[in-house]
């Protein structure tokens, strides 16, 4: 029966929107099964868990957990570590990327990363951004000036680099670095963007102007990041992953895992009587 | 200072929006709640027992609304970890809902005895008294949510000020009814229902008061709880 109400608004009555389930979410990226050795020792334990899509995508953990291990693994930059030696196998939209004859390049422009510490290259704002685009060949000054003010537009940094796009991004602050090393990672259209401890290395304030960017890419693209700061995490990140010694502990919407985490262990870390 | 735009300034367009809407929210289970007060006054004068069925159904919104209000400050704490004035949003946020819930609850029992008054049938004495602090705690309701919407500590001041003359009115009746029920002793267990409802109006001129202390603490940060008016005063105008 409707119950009348005199046409107060009611809205807060519906359960919150934004609440979000796993199990409703696209796959971007599918790990059924997956460990990994660094020579004898093992690292990742059989992991398994989907990255959703357009969704944002927090790994936490102490150090040594594993969860930078696990996030390389999405564009295979494990290759380049010697004896390092994957069993399993990781599906970007359906594919193993770790199949024989795989374009690791072309994974890689795919799958952008951006790392703790900025490294933009000592090159001008704009050539960092175009970097990406030269080397795949585009040359048509159009598409280049296109695309640097969109990237940088999109990295929320345009506003304060338009009128010196032609000088060093070495003279940018570190938050702003960051942000064009972003923009440089967006500027190849990638489909996932992996940020391993994006603002570590940055100052509150900067480190949340971060925050805000990586809440407005998601519109657009599946974002993973790693970060040792569980408040981050817990502002930044629609599910949350939580790894202890190289296995998934839990895995689930960043609310539930605040606010009523499944496991003594996962309670623990976060609530900071982890020993 | 903070003033009623300052939780829409943070970097995080998020955070803003996830502020505004818990205090939206709020502020309509206020109007709500400010509604059945009115219409539980109204069902038992005008013996209009359809209305008061509908103030006890209202009642579960309400009911319903404090735990997704609860629910939401719970997130934000986990997620935000709130700081300075948007802690104080948060906390007095989640204590109103309390005194709102508790508001609601007793708008159900004046609906009660509004239902078994219908039924006994007569007019009884005592309506006088219940319109006139029915209107008084209504009104009280009103601007405690209204200070609430504004971060108007003036104002919230004046909600706990007035608190006090509602009490000596809700004395003033008590005397008069006793006096009713001395003459006629036939009419003592309806003139007791009209206690009971005065009393109900009461605690809700008190929860009210307890909100405006609520918002004081969220402008100025001070508990100003269990304070004498005039310390709470000094409090306010920043003395």
């Amino acid at each position: 029966m409707q119950t009348p109400t005199h046409g107060i608004d009611i809205s807060a009555l519906g359960r919150d929107k934004r609440s979000l389930r796993l199990a409703d979410e696209t796959v971007a990226i599918e790990v059924p099964q997956l460990s990994l050795f660094y020579g004898q020792k093992q690292a990742l334990f059989d992991i398994s868990l989907n990255i959703p899509k357009q969704r944002v995508t927090a790994f936490i953990g102490p150090s040594g957990c594993g969860k930078s291990t696990l996030l390389r693994c999405f564009n295979r930059m494990n290759d380049l570590v010697d004896g390092c030696r994957i069993e399993g196998v990781i599906n970007l939209d359906g594919t193993n990327i770790y199949r024989k004859g795989e374009d690791v390049a072309d994974l890689r422009r795919r799958v952008g990363m951006v790392f703790q510490k900025p490294n933009p290259f000592p090159k001008s704002i704009y050539e960092n951004v175009v970097y990406g685009l030269r080397i795949q060949g585009i040359k048509q000054k159009r598409v280049l000036d296109e695309t640097v003010e969109w990237a940088l537009k999109g990295a929320a940094l345009w506003e304060e680099v338009k009128d010196r796009l032609h000088e060093s991004a070495l003279g940018l602050s570190g938050g702003q670095q960051q942000r064009l090393v972003i923009a440089r990672t967006i500027a190849v259209q990638p489909e996932v963007l992996l940020l391993d401890e994006p603002s570590s290395a940055l100052d509150p304030i900067s480190s949340l102007k971060v925050e805000e960017l990586i809440y407005e890419l998601k519109a657009k693209y599946t974002i993973v990041i790693v970060t040792h700061n569980m408040q981050q995490a817990a502002r930044v990140s629609d599910y949350t992953a939580f790894m202890y010694m190289g296995k998934l502990i839990e895995y689930g919407d960043t609310d539930t895992l605040f606010t009523n985490p499944a496991k003594k262990q996962t309670e623990d870390y976060i609530t900071g009587r982890y020993g | 200072m903070i003033s009623k735009d300052s939780h829409t300034q943070h970097i995080s367009q998020q955070f803003n929006a996830e502020l505004e809407e818990v205090r939206s929210h709020l502020l309509a289970m206020g109007g709500l709640v400010e509604k059945q007060v009115n219409d539980a006054v109204i069902a038992l004068i005008e013996a209009d027992s359809g209305l008061a069925e509908q103030v006890r159904e209202v009642d579960d919104q309400i009911n319903m609304m404090e735990r997704n209000i609860d629910e939401e400050c719970v997130r934000i704490l986990a997620r935000r970890q709130p700081a300075a004035s948007d802690l104080r949003l948060i906390i007095s946020i989640s204590k109103s809902v309390i005194d709102l819930e508790r508001i609601g609850d007793e708008t159900t029992k004046i609906a009660r005895r509004a239902i078994e008054l219908c039924e006994s049938g007569e007019s009884p004495r005592g309506y006088v008294e219940v319109r006139h602090i029915g209107d008084q705690v209504r009104k009280m309701v009103q601007e405690a949510l209204d200070a609430f919407a504004r971060f108007d500590a003036d104002l919230a001041l004046s909600v706990v000020q007035y608190d006090k003359t509602v009490d000596r009115e809700y004395k003033t009746a008590l005397r008069e009814l006793v006096t009713f029920m001395m003459e006629d002793p036939r009419s003592i267990s309806r003139v007791l229902s009209v206690i009971w409802v005065l009393r109900s109006l009461e605690r809700i001129g008190d929860h009210a008061r307890n909100i405006a202390a609520l918002v004081i603490y969220l402008v100025r940060g001070t508990d100003v709880r269990h304070m004498g008016l005039a310390r709470m005063q000094a409090e306010v105008r920043g003395e």
